[in-house]
């Protein structure tokens, strides 16, 4: 009885003559295999070829210093919080008297880790941030020995004064008017102006 | 006298040095080669091209640590993989590398020895490697190192008789000579004897492949069943001799094969050549020209080699025994009677 139209003959064929001589056989499969020696590699050789990347490639993430080489993060957490990965943590601190040059507003981020084995790359926090302090860049996260070194402090991750970092290819024009429209809630509340008329939010 | 003592001096040194040379870099090769056959680019790390990686996996083998099991015969352990190495190095020494040629005035063979029984010498020695293997595998203590010395040995003795049966055909075709400077010698004046002897070439070569224990030879250390076969046990450079002594059978059989059937180290319109550059008999030039022929012959032997490892899949041992008994013995007998046949109708042999 038939069950189902699965059921398969099973071939238990004989090998012809030419079959059971095997090396018609052999030289067929040893021309397959030599065929490859002329196939084009697929290897890239990293870390002295880089495979092309687009140019709003989403990478290991930098925190900006503003034109007098001061840093933009005032430690507001906005990051963190868009963070869906959870992956981003900090503690602030007040500015002190003369350290105007290092920091741009009176309160700054003393510690500013991301933990690049959570960071899922989505670039929430570079969308989030009110500051334009932090955006991800087309470079790849290191390799480590230790899980711990995967978490990035402030070392890792500030732009050096004399080695800036062009983010210009993430924050496209359009990307910047966005961040300015007045209806969006974050420009409007760290808006200078408002602040200054005691608005409140 | 003390100069014919240190000419064999040097020559030795040399072909010693050779063989270990050519070993080293055939396992770059095997995995330059094996990298390339499945697109992908190998080893090109270390130093231009990847050139110093033999170095490099030497001096890793050095400094892994010793492991001697306790159960194991100290002696016998030690025994077996220094055996395999004499043996694969001892084979070099009846094999003619080039023309002889004046150094200085005085005529040298190039050459360690030319002894009349050469091929009965390379057979025997080759033999004695197998000791080398059933001797490790039986002292390591192991199941899967017996199991698979067990199989190495029966595998190289049944394989050594279509060899041998193969090489009768040839001694025939070259008229007798059991010296391997003979038979290359007399393959300069006519065609190489694989015109003569396709089917024993093939045999040969099936048969080479399995004393060599290559793949699709390679059941003793067969790594999906048998761990390792009959090197499970060794680490460090014991192991590293065990599969140093491999690459160094397989340049020997190379070297054999091109010899046998290839006509070492002339080649077609040799002669026209030199006397198109005007080099006389006996020149340095002929010699070194001749080498580089004959070493051409074995790349390619050792590249077919790897190139049918990165191919074909490991036979199974019931097939690995039936294509040793049941097909290559039958077939080298008749090879032989082909041989007796064609070499009476060429006037060769005489009854």
């Amino acid at each position: 009885m038939q069950l189902t139209n699965r059921s398969k003959v099973v071939s238990n064929k004989v090998q012809t003559a030419m079959e059971q001589l095997y090396l018609p056989g052999i030289l067929k499969g040893m021309l397959i295999t030599g065929s490859h020696l002329f196939k084009r590699r697929a290897t890239v050789k990293y870390p002295e070829e880089t495979r092309p990347v687009a140019a709003v490639y989403r990478g290991w993430h930098v925190l900006k210093r503003d034109e007098n080489g001061a840093e933009r993060c005032t430690a507001c957490g906005l990051c963190a919080v868009a963070c869906p990965a959870e992956a981003i943590t900090m503690e602030s601190a007040e500015r002190k008297k003369g350290e105007e040059g290092l920091y741009r507003e009176e309160k700054y981020a003393k510690v500013y880790e991301i933990n690049m084995l959570r960071c899922i790359f989505c670039g929430l926090c570079e969308e989030a941030c009110p500051k334009e302090a932090i955006f991800l860049t087309d470079r790849l996260v290191d390799t480590e020995y230790e899980r711990e070194d995967f978490v990035y402090g402030k070392s890792k991750l500030t732009e050096k004064v004399d080695k800036r970092i062009d983010v210009s290819k993430r924050q496209t024009l359009e990307v910047a008017e966005f961040k300015k429209l007045p209806g969006l809630k974050h420009n409007e509340m760290w808006d200078s102006k408002k602040i200054d008329k005691g608005h409140k939010h | 006298m003390l100069a014919f003592i240190i000419y064999k001096l040097i020559i030795c040194v040399a072909v010693f040095g050779l063989s270990l040379a050519v070993a080293a870099y055939s396992t770059l090769w095997e995995r330059k080669l094996s990298a390339l056959l499945q697109d992908r680019v190998g080893p090109d790390r270390a130093g231009p091209f990847g050139l110093l990686q033999p170095l490099a996996d030497g001096g890793k083998m050095f400094f892994k640590e010793e492991i001697i099991p306790n159960v194991s015969n100290k002696f016998l352990f030690i025994l077996g993989p220094s055996l395999v190495m004499l043996t694969a190095l001892m084979t070099g020494a009846v094999i003619p590398w080039a023309k002889d040629a004046y150094v200085g005035g005085k005529l040298y063979s190039m050459q360690i020895t030319d002894i009349n029984i050469g091929i009965l010498y390379l057979f025997g020695v080759v033999s004695v490697g197998v000791y080398g293997i059933m001797i490790g595998g039986w002292a390591s203590n192991n199941k899967y190192a017996l199991l698979g010395s067990m199989r190495a040995s029966s595998q190289m003795i049944s394989y050594e008789i279509a060899m041998g049966i193969a090489v009768i055909a040839l001694i025939i075709t070259s008229g007798g000579t059991l010296s391997l400077r003979e038979i290359v010698e007399q393959q300069d004046a006519g065609f190489a004897n694989i015109v003569w002897q396709p089917l024993g070439f093939i045999i040969f070569f099936v048969c080479a492949l399995a004393e060599t224990n290559r793949a699709p030879f390679d059941l003793p250390e067969c790594e999906a069943e048998l761990v390792g076969g009959y090197h499970t046990e060794y680490s460090s450079m014991k192991l590293g001799l065990f599969l140093f002594a491999e690459y160094i059978n397989m340049f020997i059989s190379s070297a054999v094969m091109a010899a046998f059937y290839f006509g070492g180290y002339n080649f077609p319109f040799a002669q026209e050549l030199y006397d198109a550059m005007g080099l006389a008999d006996g020149s340095k030039w002929i010699a070194i020209i001749g080498f580089g022929a004959y070493f051409t012959k074995i790349f390619l032997f050792i590249s077919v080699f790897m190139w049918i490892r990165w191919t074909l899949p490991r036979f199974r041992y019931d097939q690995l025994m039936n294509l040793g008994w049941r097909i290559l013995l039958p077939l080298s007998l008749l090879n032989l009677a082909i041989t007796v046949v064609v070499e009476f109708f060429r006037g060769h042999i005489t009854f």
